[in-house]
């Protein structure tokens, strides 16, 4: 007992001896299938952490910027984890795009009272009061997409495709259910998975094009991951699918993605963010500015980028207004602190850790960008969907109740810790 | 002001009236909000109007609005064309007249992009002028508009259009359209059956999409049971099946002969509702742990009176069986419902056919992608017995030169040209050189080249992350080889399937020409089977080794620049392949390229054919298809094609 | 400690140094431990170790199966990962039922037991979009089931697919791929959402032991590092005891040349199939002492590629020499864990940097062709000429 009290003194020691700078810690992936994703998220980190430091750090202190590869290993990302919090002592960390990665830093991340900003898109149905979630939750995506394309493209049968984890098969329950409730019969919802980085896309194609053969009008709601859509575009280009015909709205493409394919068949196809680089306004010009100076001239910026710099924004913020970097502290200072957003309009942080944003749906246009075709206003993030049953009774607020689990009909908290 | 009040009274009377009294810039500023919005919720009553309004600028309106010409200026939501020649200023151009009205900086108007539903719904708003235009693409254009989501409106201006129509193609096309209209929308039954039957040959999804709606069915039910002809089928409640009880019981319920049934959640909340003072109906709740004793409490507060009383599982199999449950098709007309049900069966009859064929073509692609990215393997694996595990990189680094030469080649055409010999020749020199320089002192040791070719290949791996970066990069194939190969609605091949088809046929021929007919072929038979002996007849072992194994690896480069065009340029393209590979040249049999062709046949035409059974999920269908192999290989150790004598070595 | 063994120690005392060297190196980390000592060595850097001691049990069994067997098998880890699965269903499922039972406590109504089945279910498989349990989790609330299991499951698996492998007489560079279209196959397996195992996500959070929520993670990190360095020594025993049998001669003989083995009239299969076997189910071990301090499993785990950074693990200490391969794969993984942790500094050579998180594997790739070219005994093959002065 003696020996653990010692142990306490002496990491308490060096924890304050350590304070000199404030640490961020980036936990991309730089190596592994989802490098390609990833490493520019780490760029844009680093970017962000640099104006930062020009702009003299955060209260007279630098920023230090502390690189990790986890190396799309997900039991490494715990790994690595600990070691950013136990060792290096970073402040914060940035991180993480695939939702099993997160999975598996969550424990890691609550055991050690750590502040990570995911900035990816995801399924939610979870919240941990570690965790700001600065991409789009299912409401603020996938569900204002399914809306249009039931209102505006008048679709009647959906084909939901998506590559084999979690993110796909939670936002396609959300979605069945959803559409369902609109009056969608369930035949009319077909449902495929693929593996990872698939490109075999002939058949899959094929068979959504003979959906239409009872004369209703079909529409891809499109959840494939990384570079396996690649293959699923030019397949779709190749057997002539029109936007016109069949329209494909993708939750995981952005500029990025379409870097690496030649879009001139794939015009008028459809994607929902909260961010496209076609925005207009100043903010957005400069922010495209800055990252083609550091990056090279052909380089595109994309959603999860956004998000990064609204959640990098706001946490210097807080950390300036709480004057520490005390992690409860900071996370008391985030809620309610609004940061104006690439595409217009401010995005707020709300009290169960997600972002109120503005949805955007853009057409894919031949060079690779997107038209914003629609832009609604701020949607607030929801951590627990209203369309299952059993997440609509949830509800997050780690401000007032303190639980992101909190059962509205129980009025209990089901589990303070996040589920993993 | 008292125009604005006039034009919104208008309005609020009859639309109509507005373009009787106001300019067409007052009309479409009058729907400025709508038109910037852009929605097809709001948008019918704006068309309607502009279309009222009448005249060559209303088209010409509809034309910019859908073309997304049409912007507007924010200071005052005046909605303008613009030209501009620096994309810094423009010049505003008014709608009426197309005069210049002013300029503008881009910030300070903006352009209305309406979405596609929006388009689609502007474009079959022009249909009726449109398709007797003079000009043969605006009625090219217009029909194939229409063909998107024709209406009973349409039928009437398509007649007329095809009466006037001069161009045969054109005329083909207008006419079929119009006949697939007639088989819904004419209101002569007889003219609704010929049309039908005109399709029982016609494979086209269009016309599946327009027969099939008219066998359209609902449920129905009665007390008693339906005469005979007023029904298409009757029905009976199937647990597992489509229509369950559940549903039956709704059915009842919701015409009044039955009480709703009483779920176990409505249970639980009406228990939860009634809770007193930590009991239910005088029963303490710490005892509602198991179904029975919710049912009893259920039951003790429905005799209490406060909840209605649940109906017994009995009774609701009771309701059911005595309700006749039928569908009846939501077509009155029976001779057109007669003749769609034998046109489609003549039509799904050839439909299956035809999808036989099509997962044939798709078995028959999917064979020589394996094929084509496992030929080199072939060569160095099965002719020399080298395990390259870089195999899957030397594909990669074809990829990256196809991608290379068209950094400089911008031709698409020309670009493959080159790139393809330049892939070889960039693999064939990686080849060589590794050949030089690790494998031949590897000769003797087969299981460690395996280890030294692995690190061969991450290092090479991440040496294209380094310098390609992790994103994938474009490779983009010419045109002819774009789209696709559509033989009919059902059966389709993209271009570029057939493409690697082709090359795989090439890449057989020319390697068992190369080794059973020239000298370099018996050269390297000799060298591989035995070394020391063709080198006392006068060959250099060293030499052909090198040249073989420089073979291999350029054929994997070319096979990259095919597998490039049609998925991906990334740095782990190879690993992909690298397993499946070692697998095709296993299964079909070491030593032998006719081997290699038939373990590709066999797994593609395998995988195909279980997706077909399974085809939501095609991680299954890999996984069977592996297992399947794994026991192959059990029967036939030495694969599909065994050598057989002393060429078999060991 | 009976006779025979102190005999055999004495015969052997590499064994004996291994094993003091093992338990010198457990008490330094545990002295230097946050939970039981001076705290020098972090709770992370324990977790490493533990996990990395685990690598070391693995490849004794690879050693054992390639390195004195000859059979190269490319799908060992698809028995770490096994055993990973068997005793991660038992942590996943008991801590989800703890955390249910509490919630429970606030629920107007006590909680049915289908309801609490319900729960769990909800939340385990509610990440894949299911709540029902599939039939494999039957024993998941029986710890010594599953435990069992641990060693049942993949020994099972390795029994059949090497009786099957094995009896068609399937040897050399066929085999190789064989064995790794056999852990591809079980990786796409497990890929799948219906799998049962929460497809992609795998199994997670599994380093919080169920009941002792309380307990600081120093302290269980340690418990687990005593564990694996524990399951290492009796590994290493084990290994050595049975390399240094009969059957330790038979299947060196095997390895060397196998039909002669036959000639003289021993089963090879049966002997083959025994190593494949046993070295699977040390694999199965290692894997359920790794997973619980890696804290998440997933089939990505079992990907073919694991398996052959297995092989060059062993290669690179040198097989065929016990300490050898657990060397390699200490030293190997460390050092890719260190050089990707973004620790080791970057290296300016003037007209670039360079930068180890990307040029690592460009270096650790040369590396395995360097020592496979001129080092093919690897580490343990230069620790021997420096002990016997080069003779070997």
């Amino acid at each position: 007992m003696k020996k653990i009290l010692l142990a306490t003194a002496l990491t308490a020691l060096t924890t304050t001896t350590a304070m000199a700078d404030i640490k961020v810690g980036i936990l991309h992936s730089l190596s592994g299938t989802m490098a390609i994703s990833e490493t520019t998220l780490k760029d844009t980190m680093l970017m962000l952490i640099e104006q930062q430091n020009a702009k003299g750090g955060i209260n007279g202190e630098k920023l230090v910027p502390v690189v990790v590869d986890p190396a799309s290993d997900w039991p490494l990302f715990a790994e690595k984890a600990r070691e950013l919090l136990s060792v290096e002592k970073v402040d914060v960390i940035f991180g993480n795009w695939t939702s099993v990665s997160r999975k598996s830093v969550l424990p890691v991340i609550e055991e050690l009272n750590g502040l990570l900003f995911y900035p990816v898109q995801y399924e939610g149905e979870e919240s941990s009061k570690n965790v700001f979630y600065t991409g789009a939750a299912p409401n603020q995506q996938a569900i204002p997409a399914t809306d249009y394309y039931l209102e505006e493209l008048g679709v009647e049968k959906f084909a939901l495709l998506g590559t084999d984890y979690v993110y796909p098969r939670t936002t396609n329950k959300i979605l069945e259910q959803y559409l369902k409730d609109k009056g969608i019969d369930g035949n009319d919802i077909f449902v495929n998975y693929t593996p990872f980085g698939h490109s075999d896309w002939s058949k899959i194609v094929a068979d959504v094009v003979a959906l239409g053969a009872d004369g209703k009008k079909v529409g891809v709601i499109s959840t494939i991951n990384g570079d396996a859509n690649i293959g699923f575009y030019k397949e779709l280009a190749a057997l002539g699918v029109s936007a016109d015909d069949i329209p494909v709205v993708a939750f995981s493409v952005g500029e990025e993605e379409l870097a690496g394919l030649d879009t001139s068949n794939l015009v008028g196809h459809l994607a929902a963010w909260n961010y496209f680089q076609s925005a207009e306004g100043e903010a957005n010009a400069e922010f495209i500015k800055t990252w083609k100076a550091t990056m090279g001239e052909n380089r595109v910026t994309n959603d999860p980028m956004e998000a990064h710099y609204i959640g990098f924004n706001m946490w210097v913020n807080a950390v300036t207004a709480a004057g520490t970097t005390d992690v409860d502290a900071v996370r008391t200072a985030m809620y309610g602190q609004k940061f104006p957003n690439l595409t217009g309009g401010m995005a707020e942080m709300l009290p169960n850790h997600h972002l109120a944003k503005p949805v955007l749906i853009g057409e894919i246009q031949a060079d690779g960008q997107f038209d914003i075709i629609s832009q609604t206003t701020e949607v607030p993030g929801d951590a627990w969907t209203d369309f299952l049953p059993e997440s609509a009774v949830l509800k997050s607020d780690w401000k007032d109740l303190g639980c992101g689990m909190y059962n509205i009909e129980t009025k209990s908290c089901v589990q303070v810790k996040s589920n993993y | 002001m008292f125009r604005i009040i006039l034009f919104a009274l208008c309005c609020l009377v009859h639309t109509n009236i507005a373009s009787a009294q106001g300019t067409f810039q007052d009309l479409v500023q009058y729907h400025a909000p709508n038109i910037i919005k852009g929605s097809v919720k709001t948008a019918p009553p704006v068309i309607t109007d502009i279309q009222n309004f009448g005249g060559p600028v209303a088209t010409d309106f509809l034309l910019a609005w859908q073309s997304k010409e049409l912007w507007f200026r924010k200071s005052d939501d005046r909605l303008i064309t613009v030209t501009t020649t620096d994309k810094k200023t423009y010049t505003l151009l008014d709608l009426q007249t197309g005069d210049a009205i002013g300029s503008a900086t881009k910030s300070e108007i903006k352009q209305i992009k309406p979405n596609s539903g929006l388009r689609g719904m502007l474009g079959t708003s022009l249909v009726a002028s449109q398709l007797i235009s003079d000009d043969i693409n605006t009625r090219t254009a217009s029909l194939r508009s229409l063909a998107r989501d024709p209406k009973l409106t349409h039928l009437a201006p398509l007649r007329v259009a095809v009466a006037k129509e001069t161009d045969p193609d054109l005329l083909v096309k207008m006419t079929r359209l119009e006949r697939l209209l007639t088989t819904q929308y004419d209101t002569n039954s007889y003219e609704r059956v010929k049309a039908i039957n005109s399709f029982s040959n016609d494979l086209g999804l269009d016309v599946r999409g327009r027969l099939n709606p008219i066998l359209d069915t609902q449920i129905q039910l009665s007390k008693t049971a339906p005469d005979h002809g007023k029904f298409a089928q009757i029905i009976t409640p199937n647990a597992n099946g489509e229509f369950t009880p559940t549903d039956a019981y709704a059915m009842i319920v919701a015409q009044g002969w039955a009480e709703p049934d009483i779920t176990t959640d409505e249970k639980r909340q009406a228990i939860i509702n009634n809770i007193e003072n930590g009991s239910v109906a005088g029963i303490d709740i710490k005892t509602l742990d198991t179904a029975q004793s919710r049912d009893a409490a259920y039951a003790a507060l429905a005799k209490l009176g406060t909840v209605p009383t649940d109906v017994s599982d009995a009774d609701i199999q009771a309701a059911i069986n005595t309700t006749h449950f039928y569908t009846t098709y939501l077509e009155k007309d029976p001779a057109v419902v007669a003749a769609t049900i034998e046109t489609l069966d003549s039509i799904n009859t050839r439909v299956g056919i035809s999808n036989t064929i099509d997962l044939f073509l798709d078995g028959l692609s999917l064979a020589s992608i394996f094929f084509l990215a496992a030929i080199g393997l072939a060569i160095t694996f099965g002719v020399m017995g080298v395990i390259n595990m870089a195999h899957g990189e030397f594909i990669m680094m074809g990829a990256y030169t196809g991608y290379l030469v068209q950094q400089i080649i911008t031709n698409y055409t020309l670009s493959i040209i080159i790139a393809i010999p330049a892939a070889f020749m960039v693999t064939f020199a990686a080849g060589v050189l590794m050949e030089r320089l690790i494998i031949r002192h590897l000769y003797h040791r087969p299981l460690e080249t395996l280890l030294a070719t692995f690190g061969v290949s991450i290092a090479l791996q991440q040496l294209a992350k380094n310098i390609f970066g992790t994103q994938a990069r474009p490779l983009t194939s010419p045109d002819w080889l774009g789209g696709a190969w559509q033989i009919n609605d059902v059966i389709s091949i993209s271009w570029i399937r057939v493409a690697i088809f082709v090359l795989s046929i090439l890449f057989f021929l020319m390697l068992w020409f190369t080794l059973n007919k020239t000298r370099l072929g018996l050269e390297t038979r000799a060298v591989t089977q035995n070394p020391r002996m063709a080198a006392s007849m006068g060959i250099n072992p060293a030499k052909i080794n090198m040249l073989t194994f420089g073979l291999g690896s350029g054929i994997a480069g070319i096979a990259g620049v095919a597998i490039g065009l049609f998925a991906k340029v990334t740095s782990e393209l190879g690993s992909d392949y690298i397993v499946q590979s070692f697998m095709t040249v296993v299964v079909g049999g070491v030593g032998n390229i006719w081997g290699t062709l038939a373990g590709a046949a066999m797994i593609g035409f395998l995988q195909k054919g279980i997706e077909w059974f399974n085809p939501s999920n095609t991680l299954a269908a890999q996984t069977f298809m592996i297992v399947f192999i794994i026991i192959f290989i059990q029967f036939r150790p030495r694969g599909i094609i065994a050598l057989r004598g002393r060429a078999a070595g060991d | 400690m009976n006779g025979p063994l102190i005999k055999f120690l004495k015969q052997h005392p590499s064994v004996l140094i291994f094993l003091t060297i093992l338990s010198m190196f457990t008490v330094l980390i545990s002295i230097g431990s946050e939970a039981f000592g001076y705290g020098f060595v972090s709770t992370s850097l324990v977790k490493t170790l533990g996990k990395t001691l685990c690598f070391c049990l693995i490849a004794l069994a690879m050693d054992l199966v390639w390195g004195y067997c000859g059979i190269l098998s490319l799908g060992h880890f698809a028995f770490f990962g096994l055993g990973g699965y068997m005793i991660g269903m038992w942590l996943m499922y008991e801590r989800t039922r703890l955390i249910v039972m509490e919630s429970a406590q606030n629920a107007q109504l006590p909680m049915t037991t289908q309801e609490i089945q319900d729960a769990i279910g909800t939340q385990i498989f509610g990440v894949v979009g299911g709540s029902e349990f599939p039939v494999i989790w039957a024993f998941s609330h029986l710890f010594w089931v599953q435990l069992l299991l641990v060693i049942l499951v993949p020994g099972l698996l390795a029994l059949i697919f090497g009786w099957l492998a094995f009896r068609s007489r399937v040897t050399g560079v066929y085999l190789s791929i064989l064995t790794q279209a056999m852990t591809l196959a079980l990786a796409l397996y497990l890929f799948q959402n219906d799998s049962g195992l929460r497809g992609n996500n795998g199994l997670s959070g599994l380093q919080n032991l169920p009941g002792l929520e309380g307990t600081a993670q120093s302290v269980i990190s340690m418990w687990f590092f005593w564990g694996s360095a524990f399951a290492l020594g009796m590994g290493y025993l084990l290994v050595k005891l049975l390399t240094e049998s009969k059957i330790g001669n038979v299947i060196r003989g095997i390895r060397d040349d196998e039909q002669r083995v036959r000639f003289l009239g021993y089963n090879v299969e049966v002997y083959k199939l025994f190593i494949f076997t046993i070295t699977a189910i040390i694999a199965a071990i290692g894997g359920a002492l790794y997973y619980p301090q890696a804290g998440i499993i997933n089939p990505a785990e079992i990907a073919p590629i694991a398996s052959i950074y297995l092989a060059v693990w062993v290669a690179i200490g040198g097989r065929g020499r016990l300490y050898g391969a657990v060397i390699g794969a200490a030293v190997v993984s460390l050092l890719s864990s260190w050089f990707t942790g973004g620790q080791a500094p970057n290296i300016p050579l003037g007209f670039a940097t360079l930068n180890w998180v990307d040029w690592w594997l460009v270096l650790l790739g040369l590396s395995f062709v360097i020592v496979t070219l001129y080092a093919p005994k690897g580490i343990g093959g230069l620790f021997d000429k420096l002990t016997k002065g080069g003779t070997s």
